[in-house]
């Protein structure tokens, strides 16, 4: 998984039935200080997050599949939590 | 998952089996800001996207799982959806930055 | 599997039911000297590591392979702590 600041909202009339009934969201991921920043991704919601909360993205279609309880999902990104706070040592 | 324009179409007679009627779609792949992303590739389409079109594309094995009835193909950039909408707050917004310490996010 | 430094810890209340009581811990990849390299991400713990442990972790569908993670949205996981490390007869990291 990794740590990564909800920036932004997708809306889709037309898209494959996995994707219905459920938000997706522009997901960019959190660097270390020094860190050049990641690129950015599409991610369905699955905790209600929204823009400007930090999530935790499971990126592993495996795991994505459980969480949809569809074993067929065409889904890779998917959050699975809203962070509180992170602790770096 | 991410953004793609759809730039054009690509032909092929000769393909794997399983593959006979899938329509491939030549895009760009795009960051949030709409820049692109590398070069342009080809993408099984199962929304009927068409030239110009902004959509939602997955890759890897998730690809073949968003085809209708083949399975075990082999494809591994497929568009899954037709963005009307897209909407990202400028970058200045946030701190993407994890600092020493504690980082409180609520 | 990847050598990783564990760096931080996360909190989160809101999640995935499946993710309730899982210890997620903040890690680093490093290199066989301990020596940070790439990005941060964060994976469940199995095995009690603590902050500035070496660990082993493991990513991937492979992640649900422990009794602790099966089933579970992880892609990420920590499934042991290193003691040492030895590369071409030469001990390059032992554990404090």
């Amino acid at each position: 998984m990794i740590l990564g600041k909800v920036v932004g909202t997708v809306v889709t009339t037309i898209s494959h039935r996995d994707f219905k009934n459920r938000r997706l969201l522009v997901v960019q991921p959190l660097g270390l200080e020094g860190d050049a920043p990641d690129d950015d991704f599409i991610a369905l919601d699955n905790t209600q997050a929204g823009i400007g909360d930090t999530v935790l993205v499971n990126r592993e279609g495996g795991g994505a599949r459980m969480v949809l309880c569809n074993p067929d999902a065409c889904v890779i990104s998917v959050i699975v939590g809203i962070v509180d706070s992170v602790f770096i040592e | 998952m991410l953004l793609g324009r759809v730039k054009g179409t690509a032909v092929c007679t000769f393909k794997a089996p399983g593959m006979d009627g899938l329509k491939l779609l030549l895009v760009q792949p795009l960051n949030k800001r709409l820049e692109p992303t590398g070069p342009l590739q080809v993408a099984a389409d199962v929304v009927d996207a068409g030239p110009g079109d902004l959509c939602l594309m997955v890759r890897s094995r998730e690809a073949s799982l968003a085809l209708p009835e083949m399975k075990f193909v082999p494809v591994d950039l497929a568009l899954v959806g037709i963005v009307d909408e897209l909407e990202v707050r400028p970058d200045r917004s946030f701190d993407f930055t994890l600092r020493r310490g504690w980082n409180p996010y609520t | 599997m990847l050598i990783a430094k564990v760096i931080g810890t996360t909190v989160s209340t809101i999640k995935d039911a499946k993710l309730t009581g899982c210890k997620l811990l903040v890690v680093r990849q490093t290199d066989e000297r301990g020596q940070p390299i790439g990005k941060p991400y964060v994976a469940v713990d199995t095995v009690d590591a603590g902050s500035g442990d070496l660990v082993l972790t493991c990513a991937g569908s492979s992640a649900r392979q422990t009794a602790y993670t099966k089933d579970t949205p992880v892609d990420a996981v920590i499934m042991s702590i290193i003691d040492s490390l030895e590369v071409g007869g030469e001990v390059v990291f032992r554990k404090s």
